[in-house]
């Protein structure tokens, strides 16, 4: 019996090495995966006024690439101030004239078919949004398209509902509203701009970013195919100038802008004086904090999602984190584990984890804030995968050892890139992670409901994400404190910001 | 011989002590017959500066105070208003006009402020709510105040268009750096002596006087002031978003050319808390 115990206490022996890990490297390649959907693309894309694609009136158009493979994938009309008075004279027509005096559950019926439309051909602007954006397949597929599309079903449903918004005031559109979106979920923030201020009765003219024109162009078919009137939703393509003259056009009412905080500010001067309303989505450096009692297996898992989740392009991303020091070393060990079989690459493969970077602009700039962090003495670890000879990829990265001073622990990098701090206390935790201009999000990583809701108290962030990170939902409002920018989209919150009270 | 009345000095209420300037300048306050009544503090960007220091000092504390107890609070502000009502009846009057309407416009204070009282432990009931996201998270989403709110009293009404102003930003937590009337400051004078009587912790609402054109740009590019809040007119309006943009302040304007009704129905409203109010989302895993 003794000599049976004695036996069972003994380990397995492995000769002194630690359990392996289950690390192929490049040791078996995954079968490719390829993802096949036609993504019914045209060769050139028009622009979209009064329910019409209509050339631009300079004939001008400009290329839209595959950052994957830096591949021509159709032209793109490049608005002109002309363009743009035109699509404001649209929208205000269709204010005046039909959207603005229609009963809210009429346009409540549009907004409920783009959404069905759009799950129709899911699959097919899934692929669309991948190679117009580089953002990994399954990522469009299983994230951007649907969360688009409840978007508008469920602010369909506000349409008939405005009494609901503001109790005690008189609701009322705002009339017409210029907004400008940016290139990292292209298809998504079009939904998250246009369902809200539709379902109030707004018109609106909005801007795609000039490398993502592709599915907001998709939408406009959509938009034909729903007989929505004409004039409701002008879409005007190109870059920043276009931008400029969206947000400075006299007729909006009110302008909506997501993007960096720094074009965010020149907005905000240009408007100066101006009695236009504004909401502003702009930049954030979130802290993920985890806690020594945090289950950390699942806390890496969202570590790993708060940075590499679409390529790190994510306004709210988890660029800082902060670990407690007592498992610091033991959360660090098995990041780079995670991060070394994450699959880089190819964005159009089903497998891939992490796809491509989405212009060479934006790589330039990754790769110009990494070199800060290495001159400014951070540790940089990066996953050693083979990453494709054309196209725009950034390997997966973190920093350990850095502190608050540092460059890639101030400033929003927008991609793959991890910058790791640590912590001794809660106060320290929460001093730490306030530390910054921005406010957008933040996360938390503990088994103690108390302190989820003591940090949720604590942090100057408008979203908290608690055992979790990076998750949306059309009924959650979303939306910055400080230089994070200001309005909320989602939820009942977010219609405020689309409606005059009176 | 008859005697020598004891004339008081005019101090600013800042970090709840009474203070001069900084600068050690002043203006002198006639009354409406055009008489000398006093010399009004000229603060400048320094007391700004100050006045921002004590309002962050305070703000934690104030913010984290029970709602139940800010609504005390306010109430006893508007306690010690209605006790010295005559006296701040008399401050209006240095401006001219009826005594009927002076003595209006401070009832109408009072009012205002037992207005907000009542609202400090509910604007949440009615602004948050619960999200019933697609996933298994209890999601809800609260308020919370801003921070250092700046505010631009108008000239006109300059008690109940101050109060007006003041009270919806303190009511949810937030903390007030406000400039008074340049043309009748005296009642935001008096104003401070009932705040520092009322329980209200020191350095929630700082309350300056001065020139609006020194002070205005000041105002305008204060980082630490999250928020402005105020009536102005076109130049000033520009001023003060121009220097938002630096630090992304959130603005909320009145315009001074159409001001807004005071003694009307919408000049106080649960939008004008939410005006200085963040939103706040939380997901908390629902499981085991």
């Amino acid at each position: 019996m003794s000599t049976l115990v004695a036996e069972k206490k003994k380990p397995v022996a492995r000769g002194g090495r630690p359990a392996p890990e289950l690390i192929f490297g490049d040791l078996w390649e995954f079968d490719p995966a390829p993802e096949s959907a036609d993504p019914k693309l045209k060769a050139r894309y028009d622009l979209f006024i009064d329910g019409k694609f209509v050339a631009p009136k300079s004939g001008k158009y400009f290329d839209t690439i595959n950052p994957a493979n830096e591949q021509k994938l159709a032209e793109i009309a490049l608005a002109s101030a002309a363009d743009v008075d035109a699509a404001y004279a649209a929208a205000q027509r269709a204010f005046d004239t039909t959207w603005g005096k229609m009963p809210g559950r009429e346009r409540a019926k549009y907004l409920y078919r783009i959404a069905r439309l759009l799950q129709d051909r899911a699959r097919e602007f899934a692929v669309a949004e991948t190679l117009d954006g580089g953002k990994p397949v399954k990522e469009s597929r299983d994230f951007d398209v649907p969360m688009a599309a409840a978007h508008f079903f469920y602010h369909a449903g506000w349409a008939d509902k405005l009494d609901y918004v503001a109790p005690g005031r008189r609701v009322a559109p705002l009339g017409v509203v210029g907004q400008v979106i940016p290139w990292n979920f292209p298809l998504l923030m079009c939904a998250w701009k246009l369902a809200p201020a539709l379902a109030m009765g707004n018109c609106v003219v909005l801007k795609p970013a000039e490398t993502t024109s592709i599915t907001a162009l998709k939408l406009a078919e959509i938009f034909q195919d729903a007989g929505l009137p004409p004039g409701v939703v002008n879409f005007v393509t190109g870059a920043g100038e276009v931008g400029a003259a969206v947000m400075n056009h006299p007729t909006p009412a009110k302008v909506a802008f997501t993007g960096s905080t720094e074009v965010g500010k020149l907005i905000m001067r240009s408007l100066a004086g101006s009695d236009k309303k504004m909401t502003m989505e702009l930049g954030g450096k979130a802290a993920n904090i985890v806690f020594d009692d945090a289950p950390l297996d699942q806390a890496v898992e969202g570590i790993v999602n708060g940075i590499f989740f679409n390529q790190g392009h994510v306004c709210c991303a988890g660029s800082r984190l902060l670990v407690q020091e007592s498992v610091a070393d033991q959360v660090i060990a098995k990041l780079k584990n995670r991060i070394r079989v994450l699959r880089v690459g190819d964005p159009m493969d089903k497998n891939t984890d992490v796809g491509a970077i989405n212009s060479r602009e934006q790589l330039d700039r990754i790769r110009q804030l990494v070199d800060v962090g290495v001159r400014e003495g951070g540790e940089m670890f990066q996953s050693a995968c083979r990453l494709p000879t054309k196209g725009f990829y950034f390997r997966p990265t973190i920093f350990s050892g850095v502190s608050m001073s540092h460059r890639i622990a101030r400033e929003e990098i927008f991609g793959p890139v991890l910058s790791i701090l640590t912590f001794r206390t809660v106060d320290e935790a929460i001093e730490k992670a306030n530390n910054t201009a921005y406010g957008l999000s933040a996360g938390v990583w503990t088994d103690k409901g108390a302190r989820i809701l003591k940090l949720s108290t604590e942090l100057k962030a408008g979203v908290v994400w608690a055992n979790t990170y990076n998750k949306f939902d059309p009924t959650s409002p979303f939306g910055g404190y400080k230089e994070s920018g200001f309005g909320r989209e989602g939820g009942r919150q977010g219609l405020l910001d689309y409606v005059k009270l009176s | 011989m008859t005697r020598l009345p004891i004339t008081k000095t005019p101090k600013v209420y800042v970090g709840g002590v009474f203070i001069r300037s900084e600068s050690a300048r002043v203006f002198p306050l006639k009354d409406a017959e055009g008489n000398f009544f006093g010399n009004i503090p000229q603060c400048t960007r320094k007391d700004l500066r100050n006045a921002v220091e004590a309002a962050a000092k305070a703000g934690p504390g104030w913010a984290k105070r029970t709602a139940y107890n800010r609504a005390q609070i306010l109430y006893r502000l508007g306690e010690m208003i209605e006790a010295r009502a005559g006296e701040l009846t008399e401050a209006l009057l240095l401006g001219g006009g009826a005594k009927s309407a002076a003595a209006r416009e401070v009832v109408a204070s009072v009012d205002r402020l037992i207005y907000y009282a009542g609202w400090a432990d509910k604007y949440e009931q009615v602004l948050g709510n619960v999200n019933p996201v697609a996933a298994p998270y209890f999601n809800f989403t609260v308020t919370e105040p801003m921070g250092i709110i700046g505010v631009i009293a108008p000239e006109a009404a300059p008690l109940l268009g101050l109060i007006s102003l003041v009270a919806p930003a303190i009511t949810s937590g937030n903390t007030v750096v406000a400039l008074a009337s340049t043309t009748q400051p005296y009642p935001a004078i008096l104003l401070g002596e009932m705040l520092a009587t009322s329980d209200l912790p020191g350095g929630v609402v700082n309350l300056l006087t001065g020139f609006r054109k020194e002070m205005i740009p000041t105002f305008a590019t204060h980082t630490h002031l999250r928020a402005l809040v105020g009536v102005v007119n076109a130049d000033e309006r520009k001023t003060l978003a121009l220097g938002a943009a630096d630090s992304v302040k959130r603005t909320q304007f009145f315009k001074a050319e159409s001001p807004p009704d005071w003694f009307a129905g919408p000049a106080q409203s649960l939008e004008a808390i939410r005006a200085t109010l963040e939103f706040k989302t939380t997901w908390h895993p629902i499981g085991a």
